[in-house]
């Protein structure tokens, strides 16, 4: 068990960096939301991970907190991005 | 090790697969709406795939409900929050036309902001 | 808000509900129980007061469900679905690991036959959790759907994803839609073919 699990942290840190990258890379706010909702979902991979490893649960209402969060975030930004003109948006 | 622990290994192994695939596709595909398609996976099946490695793994009906809550709000909230950003993207324009083979909606908007102004706002 | 929608469907946006609804207190203090994680009887009171506080102070649109539940329906739906969803998601797998040039998308366009926010909605909702397609425009006038579909080589794949699209309306309709519904959503499937 303890080798899969690390065999899955090393592939979703990877996956991490790569979303990271297109989050910095952009180009524009909507590819960052879309990147920061894959990162929200990596996150919960991880802490998912964690507990299956360490088989506590403890952590599992911050996946509940993460998924919403993640969901009040990109529709926040994909309204001020459809009504902001000439703003850095789409 | 059990039953139980071999399927929630590959349970996890394959959720961490299509989180790592999608972050791929995030680079690789040339717009935003395929990018929109690579995220859908972890979002979806990859976090299931999660929820049931980890829930196979507790074994205790109460943090069970806990993950179906997870579960049932992503089910819920990831589709709204594509059009969300879909609908957004596309309407500013920000959809390459040179990627697409066929495209049956601006014609349509455009038949409309003939008439009167936006529309189609649930 | 409003004079947008009314420019969708003139004049018949539905108010606003007010009152108790018990279905959306019971789903609400559902959801509330699950997250504290016991069934208790603290826990299910302090639940029904959130809900009510909820459903006061955030009052929602009605929804019309004059269907029945079918059951063999409802475990096609979700067969279905979980089979779609390890498909598709193969399908982009394949699109995103594949070296080269990539494949073109499309916008498609597709007529619903049933007209009822419901099934609009539940179709919608399916179809964008399913990978590959997603929504990017809804009509509740007419019943569109406008998907963005990744992945098509010819026009044969759009018609593919279309026909796909309706299938899936198809389905919730078996699962979800009274006698009378079904009937008349038969006969507009009949009609247009």
């Amino acid at each position: 068990m303890t080798v899969v699990i690390w065999v899955c942290a090393a592939m979703l840190s990877v996956a991490a960096v790569l979303v990271l990258t297109r989050m910095a890379v952009g180009p524009t706010m909507l590819n960052r939301v879309v990147a920061m909702d894959v990162l929200i979902a990596i996150v919960v991979a991880g802490l998912g991970l964690e507990a299956a490893l360490n088989r506590h649960a403890t952590t599992l209402p911050i996946l509940v907190v993460l998924s919403l969060v993640g969901f009040v975030g990109s529709v926040s930004v994909a309204r001020f991005a459809a009504h902001d003109d000439k703003g850095e948006g789409s | 090790m059990t039953w139980f622990d071999v399927v929630s290994a590959v349970c996890l192994l394959a959720g961490c697969v299509l989180s790592l695939v999608a972050a791929i596709g995030l680079i690789r595909f040339p717009d935003l709406l395929s990018r929109m398609h690579a995220g859908t996976k972890p979002q979806v099946l990859g976090l299931l795939l999660i929820l049931v490695g980890v829930g196979l793994r507790l074994r205790d009906w109460s943090e069970v409900g806990m993950l179906l809550a997870v579960a049932m709000f992503q089910l819920m909230t990831a589709p709204v929050a594509a059009h969300m950003v879909g609908r957004a993207a596309y309407r500013r324009g920000a959809v390459r036309r040179d990627t697409l083979l066929v495209d049956e909606l601006t014609p349509a908007l455009e038949a409309e902001s003939g008439s009167g102004d936006q529309s189609g706002r649930e | 808000m409003t004079s947008e929608a009314s420019d969708d469907l003139p004049g018949d946006v539905p108010s606003r509900r007010t009152g108790v609804q018990w279905p959306m207190l019971i789903g609400l203090t559902a959801v509330w129980v699950l997250l504290w994680g016991g069934l208790t009887v603290t826990n299910v009171l302090s639940g029904l007061v959130v809900a009510v506080i909820v459903t006061l102070v955030f009052p929602l649109p009605p929804i019309v469900f004059g269907g029945k539940l079918r059951v063999r329906g409802l475990v096609v739906l979700i067969g279905w679905f979980v089979v779609e969803l390890f498909v598709a998601s193969a399908q982009v797998v394949a699109q995103a690991l594949r070296p080269g040039k990539q494949p073109l998308n499309a916008v498609i366009e597709v007529d619903l036959r049933s007209h009822s926010d419901l099934y609009l909605t539940l179709t919608a909702e399916l179809l964008s959790l399913v990978p590959g397609s997603l929504v990017v425009e809804a009509r509740r006038s007419t019943s569109t759907l406008f998907l963005h579909v990744l992945g098509v080589r010819d026009a044969d794949d759009v018609e593919v994803a279309r026909r796909r699209a309706l299938r899936q309306e198809e389905r919730v309709m078996l699962a979800l839609a009274s006698d009378e519904e079904l009937a008349a959503y038969r006969a507009d499937v009949e009609a247009s073919r």
